[in-house]
């Protein structure tokens, strides 16, 4: 189970980080999404892997840590706003600036 | 009374940002008035605080009575108190010059900057990790609606990079704190301090990657280099009183370095003890550098003080690196640097609208209505900025100097960097002031448009007069009393050298 959070923790991420740096709003804005969702399941794996335990201290031998459920949902929550607002944001660079390049650049293949 | 009053700045803000979103369909006028009054509120807040730690008590706020580690906890010393009184103040001066106009292109102009204000006070007034980073969102998403407020190309599309930029560095952020809690199983900043020394070997390298990615995180919000890209477009971009509030967000980038560097990392914390110190003092320089040379190369007044921000994070981290005294120096200089970068803002926004043919460019243009006044404050603030007697930028710069008196290295850079920003203020003055011509004499200046009609003939507003001449004060009134400020900065920075007292009053004070 280990290794595969561990692989999609780091293919979430990796894609993210690789759309992130794409020249598109659209491509960074997906980025984005994949990084949040990388770093949601990292969050989620904090407090170590645990199968089949209760989820709060009980007095038995082990729990499950409950904490990095209320972190990773913080971290939706934040991250869903800023998702909308970063789409608002490219929508309104699309309108102003005529073309969706993160830099606002002309380009060649552009119809005008 | 007094037990809440770690609360009140964080609250006051909260309050008002509420009101006036209900109040959203009032005129202009009474959105002004109350923001002010809810500024003037967290001054006179700020105030209480300040005098409250001056004697060394580290006040605690245990939300909903849980006891520290497990319950979110607000804690305020010396340091925070400092940060909420700077912030505070300088809110002021930028919402009294937002009243003329700039809060009237577009809707929520001051909710915005009251729910900014909330989440700079949040974020020096937190005791825990994952708040710091629900209060950076706070702020930063109402820095976002400030950056783009207006609108326009230029700032969009600057806008867009500072929040990409901001929304990349909240996942580290987020990484960070993951890594911090896998390792201690805490976010309690108090906790943390604690459990640093006797950390379990195997999750020395969790708390090592934690920490380090943290140090990104909070270079990336102070702008340091290589990190600074966003900054001087951002900041160039946006409205004049936008980017004098935005001189203090580098400084919460600073702010959290410091915390995190004294109170999880510092002398007490085995293992990770000085987990920054090989990264303050290169980057630090680096920025110092980069900044001025950026300063020089500046083409236009907005971005000229964009790249003074860079300067003075430089100056203040390369502070930071010397222990106790560079501390000391480092939270003197704070409050001037602040001051000035927002006092260039203000001044640069004045002098471009009394331009209307070249604006903020460094070309000559046509003589301004007072001109010699202009020319006047542009020289003293160009003189505070690079820390020339008689004003306090200067003993805050001696004072860091004095502290780095081993590393005659670390003064040429420094200083280096003083004459390259001297030279390009200099330039710009000239250019600007010494450049100007008589407004016939251009050979492309309008004709068709009367000379009292053109905006060149702006009267000197009050408000504009209040907000600049506010800066100013504040500067001369540091430089009056340096003795008392520095004393302070002096006890700030033996209590943060001492994290056992934050520990112990956090841990211990059961409400």
């Amino acid at each position: 189970m280990e290794a595969l959070i561990a692989l999609a923790i780091g293919t979430l991420t990796g894609c993210g980080v690789y759309l992130l740096l794409r020249a598109r709003t659209f491509a960074v804005v997906l980025g984005l999404t994949l990084l949040s969702y990388g770093v949601n399941l990292f969050l989620f794996a904090t407090g170590r892997l645990i199968i089949g335990q209760p989820p709060v201290v009980s007095g038995a031998a082990g729990y499950a840590d409950p904490l990095p459920q209320a972190l990773v949902l913080t971290a939706i929550v934040i991250g869903f706003a800023m998702t909308a607002f970063v789409i608002m944001l490219s929508l309104r660079a699309r309108d102003e600036l005529g073309n969706d390049h993160v830099d606002g650049l002309p380009q060649s293949g552009d119809t005008p | 009374m007094m037990a809440h009053l770690v609360l009140a700045p964080m609250l006051l803000p909260f309050i008002a940002g509420l009101l006036l979103l209900a109040l959203g369909q009032f005129s202009l006028s009474v959105q002004r008035w109350l923001a002010v009054l809810s500024v003037l509120a967290q001054i006179g807040a700020a105030i209480a605080l300040l005098d409250a730690v001056s004697g060394g008590d580290i006040l605690v706020y245990h939300l909903g009575d849980w006891p520290a580690p497990w319950g979110i906890v607000m804690v305020a010393d010396r340091l925070s108190a400092w940060m909420v009184m700077i912030t505070a103040l300088l809110a002021l001066c930028a919402l009294i010059y937002a009243g003329l106009g700039v809060d009237a292109k577009g809707r929520h102009f001051h909710v915005l900057f009251q729910m900014q204000l909330f989440g700079l006070a949040g974020a020096f007034l937190t005791g825990d990790l994952f708040n710091l980073f629900v209060f950076f969102e706070v702020l930063l998403i109402a820095s976002y609606g400030l950056a783009l407020h207006g609108g326009g190309p230029e700032r969009t599309r600057a806008g867009l990079h500072y929040v990409v930029m901001n929304l990349a560095g909240s996942a580290v952020f987020l990484f960070a704190a993951g890594l911090i809690y896998a390792a201690f199983g805490s976010l309690n900043l108090a906790d943390l301090a604690a459990k640093a020394s006797q950390l379990d070997p195997d999750n020395l390298g969790l708390a090592r990657a934690g920490g380090l990615l943290l140090l990104v995180v909070f270079g990336l919000k102070a702008a340091l280099l290589p990190l600074h890209l966003w900054l001087p477009r951002a900041y160039a971009a946006t409205s004049a009183p936008v980017a004098a509030l935005f001189a203090i967000m580098t400084k919460v980038g600073l702010y959290a370095i410091l915390r995190t560097h004294t109170l999880l990392f510092g002398d007490g914390a085995g293992e990770l003890a000085h987990l920054f110190d090989p990264w303050l003092l290169p980057v630090a320089l680096i920025t110092l550098a980069v900044g001025s040379l950026g300063v020089l190369a500046a083409d236009q007044l907005g971005r000229l003080a964009g790249y003074l921000v860079l300067v003075s994070v430089g100056t203040l981290l390369v502070a930071m690196a010397f222990g106790i005294d560079g501390i000391a120096a480092g939270l003197y200089y704070m409050p001037h640097s602040t001051f000035t970068a927002a006092l260039l803002f203000l001044l640069a926004d004045a002098i471009s609208r009394r331009r209307p043919l070249s604006g903020g460019r460094l070309t000559s243009d046509a003589l301004m209505p007072q001109h010699a006044l202009w020319g006047g404050l542009f020289f003293v603030a160009a003189v505070a900025a690079v820390g020339l007697p008689p004003l306090s930028g200067f003993l805050g710069k001696f004072l860091i100097l004095r502290a780095a008196i081993a590393h005659p290295w670390v003064w040429v850079v420094i200083l280096l960097a003083a004459l390259l920003v001297m030279m390009a203020l200099a330039r710009a003055g000239s250019l600007v002031f010494f450049g100007a011509t008589s407004k016939s004499t251009l050979p492309d200046a309008n004709p068709g448009v009367p000379a009292s009609a053109s905006p060149m003939a702006l009267p000197l507003l009050s408000r504009e007069f209040l907000a600049i001449g506010g800066l100013l004060a504040l500067i001369l009134a540091l430089t009056v009393f340096a003795g008392p400020a520095f004393d302070f900065a002096l006890a700030t920075a033996q209590q943060l050298a001492n994290p056992a007292l934050y520990t112990a009053a956090v841990l211990s004070g059961r409400p």
